[in-house]
């Protein structure tokens, strides 16, 4: 069961719980009434039309946003000024709030867990469903995975009604009510499978006093990989939370992630790239950044990667580790060149360039000043040595 | 030896006439794969590098007896690629595209099954059996003939451990990337039941990298059911969590698909693990020489 749980996240784009919540109404899932606002005056008006007693939720995509205080009822409308203000101007996990959403408040009778992911050992899309909801799932799966129960839907036929209606028997016992859950789950069936989701998930799936089925928490991950048939999930990015650098190199067709160190990594290929940055830190040396320029690589994509690596200040030499296949080692040569002359670079730089075209690379680079290694042990150990000035 | 390629692959290159397919075609050919069939519809009746283009895979295979297929295609129309080699009785479909919905491949994944198609890939570099065929991207000149079997997730990184490979003087008998997408149609553990059949390869080199939990049943595998001794090198000691490293399948989640974690099981299951990529091939070295 708990392998179910190291994929949860597979996707790079996450949206809002108000977003989320939105693609649950236009499938047919109910959600409690409820306003995004961005300031205090716009929590107030949206309190008057929810009524009291409301719910301000913090709009962060991190974890542990009610531990943090970012979920507060208000019963009176000194309450949400008040606790509209505080969670406007709160921080959760150093990612300060820009949104709330302000939501009926429901009576809540019981709460359940429902979630959909791919699951990548079986090679099949999963229901999970778990009778208790509103906790933090990972922890059940890891100390009560029978708790969880599984229902894979069919990979050609997808998920079949009697399959949804044994999701809504497994959590409820009044058939009314576990007719009702099955059919939640065939609709959020249908969204993860049309939307490309990687994680559908309401957590708690409430029955209130009235017998009625809410989802009243929600989020929704996106395959990235799905992201170009969905301009209208795409237009939901919430380009703020993310860092500048990553989203200006996924524009250029770069993968990029920033770490703490400095020594930036150009590296073609993922697996190439991390065992870059694992070397350099197995030598002693922090690397700065993961940087995938990728397959075929033109000098144009080599500026472009160099000057997104250069943003980070804290990058002090870089180190160039290139396995030419695809990828002309010449190309990342003549993208060296003009980077060093447009961009004015300071830094040291260490090449190590073998494969493709090597021989026309390492004649370009002749007269550039950079320092060659003949593999990428001695690369990573010259930039480490660079930092500690031990050589010239 | 050597185990899903070899002089006996008869390969239609799917997506022949766009940039990518072309120029591996002549690559192809140089390393001396049987390229027999290009399939790019609409081009019918073209030649690339001398090779024959169709409109469908169902007609290059009639008419040349292609049994393996290697998809070039842009993702938007690699998913329907695959079906069609699948329907035209391909036994064989490496898919070098990336890009290609999870949710497509669940489908994909199934469909070959029941059609008994393998798919390697996607986003797969692709397969060499060194001195026999090569169906993909992987640069020919590193290879040497050997009985090192290499099963890898990603692509760059294998060049680098086969290169390593190779200067201690060793050399592959079959190697093969399984691709960088959580989803995928032949995991680990498959190519290792190939690789226990086959009596070209002496040893097994897997090179595993953080996410999902492959690496681990394998090593589960391994450890009751493979005979012949495994080494393995794991990528991303230093990725930190919840960030997507270049591969879409390349992501810790909180504790979980850790390199550390993989690491810990592969040891305990009698996988011995380089701590570089110069280190695996030295320790693969000791156990074979």
């Amino acid at each position: 069961m708990n392998m179910l749980w190291s994929q949860r996240k597979e996707a790079l784009l996450k949206v809002h719980e108000y977003q989320a919540k939105e693609i649950f109404r236009k499938y047919g899932i109910t959600t409690p009434k409820e306003i995004m606002c961005r300031t205090v005056d716009e929590v107030i008006a949206a309190s008057k039309e929810i009524g009291l007693p409301c719910v301000i939720k913090a709009q962060v995509m991190v974890g542990g946003r009610g531990k943090a205080g970012g979920i507060k009822i208000a019963k009176s409308e000194q309450e949400v000024k008040e606790y509209g203000e505080k969670i406007l101007n709160m921080e959760i996990k150093g990612i300060p709030v820009r949104k709330v959403l302000v939501s009926e408040a429901v009576a809540i009778a019981s709460e359940a867990y429902l979630g959909i992911i791919n699951d990548r050992t079986a090679n099949q899309t999963v229901v999970m469903a778990c009778k208790e909801g509103g906790v933090e799932i990972e922890e059940v799966a890891r100390k009560k995975p029978e708790a969880i129960y599984k229902v894979y839907a069919d990979p050609l036929l997808g998920l079949l009604s009697h399959k949804a209606r044994e999701v809504g028997l497994f959590l409820y016992d009044e058939p009314k009510t576990a007719f009702a859950c099955g059919t939640i789950t065939e609709k959020l069936y249908k969204l993860f499978v049309e939307l490309d989701s990687s994680l559908a998930e309401i957590n708690p799936l409430v029955v209130d006093k009235k017998g009625n089925l809410i989802a009243l928490d929600a989020k929704i991950n996106f395959d990235d990989n799905g992201l170009y048939r969905h301009p209208e999930i795409e237009a939901m990015r919430d380009r703020e939370s993310e860092d500048e650098n990553e989203l200006l190199a996924r524009e250029k067709d770069l993968s990029y992630v920033r770490l703490t160190g400095d020594i930036g990594c150009v590296v073609n290929g993922a697996g190439l790239a991390m065992a870059t940055m694992d070397l350099v830190k197995h030598f002693g040396g922090e690397p700065a950044n993961f940087l995938d320029i990728g397959g075929s690589s033109s000098p144009e994509k080599v500026k472009n990667a160099l000057s997104i690596l250069l943003k980070d200040k804290n990058v002090k030499v870089i180190f160039f580790n290139i396995f030419g296949g695809i990828t002309r080692c010449d190309d990342v040569a003549n993208g060296i060149l003009i980077a060093k002359k447009e961009l004015n670079i300071k830094q040291p730089i260490v090449a190590r360039l073998t494969g493709t075209n090597e021989d026309k690379a390492n004649e370009i680079l002749k007269e550039a000043g950079l320092i060659f290694a003949q593999t990428m042990d001695q690369g990573a150990q010259k930039a480490i040595e660079l930092l500690k000035g031990e050589t010239k | 030896m050597s185990i899903l390629v070899n002089q006996d692959t008869r390969l239609l290159v799917q997506g022949i006439t766009g940039r990518d397919g072309s120029f591996h075609t002549r690559q192809m050919l140089d390393y001396g794969t049987k390229v027999v069939a290009g399939v790019t519809p609409g081009k019918g009746g073209m030649e690339v590098e001398g090779v024959p283009v169709f409109n469908s895979a169902a007609e290059a295979v009639r008419k040349t007896g292609a049994n393996t297929s290697v998809i070039f295609v842009p993702a938007k129309f690699a998913a329907s690629a695959i079906y069609e080699a699948i329907d035209a009785g391909i036994d064989l479909v490496v898919c070098i595209s990336e890009g290609i919905p999870a949710i497509e491949l669940v489908k994909i994944t199934a469909y070959a099954k029941t059609k008994g198609s393998r798919l390697v890939g996607p986003n797969s570099p692709g397969i060499v059996s060194a001195g026999e065929s090569k169906v993909g991207i992987l640069p020919g000149h590193i290879f040497k003939k050997g009985s090192v079997g290499v099963i890898s997730r990603s692509g760059t990184l294998t060049y680098e451990i086969v290169d390593h490979i190779c200067k201690v003087g060793l050399g592959q008998s079959t190697c093969l990337g399984i691709g960088g997408d959580p989803i995928i149609g032949t995991k680990f553990i498959d190519c290792l039941e190939l690789f226990a059949d086959d009596p070209a390869t002496d040893a097994v080199v897997l090179v595993g990298e953080i996410g999902g939990r492959d690496e681990q049943d394998t090593a589960e595998y391994v450890k009751k059911n493979f005979k012949k001794p495994v080494f393995g090198f794991i990528a991303g000691k230093t990725a930190p969590a919840d960030k997507r490293m270049g591969h879409a399948g390349a992501i810790i989640s909180g504790t979980s698909g850790t390199a550390a974690e993989k690491i810990k099981v592969f040891e305990e299951c009698g996988i011995k693990v380089g701590e570089t990529p110069a280190e695996v091939a030295r320790i693969v070295k000791e156990a074979l020489m």
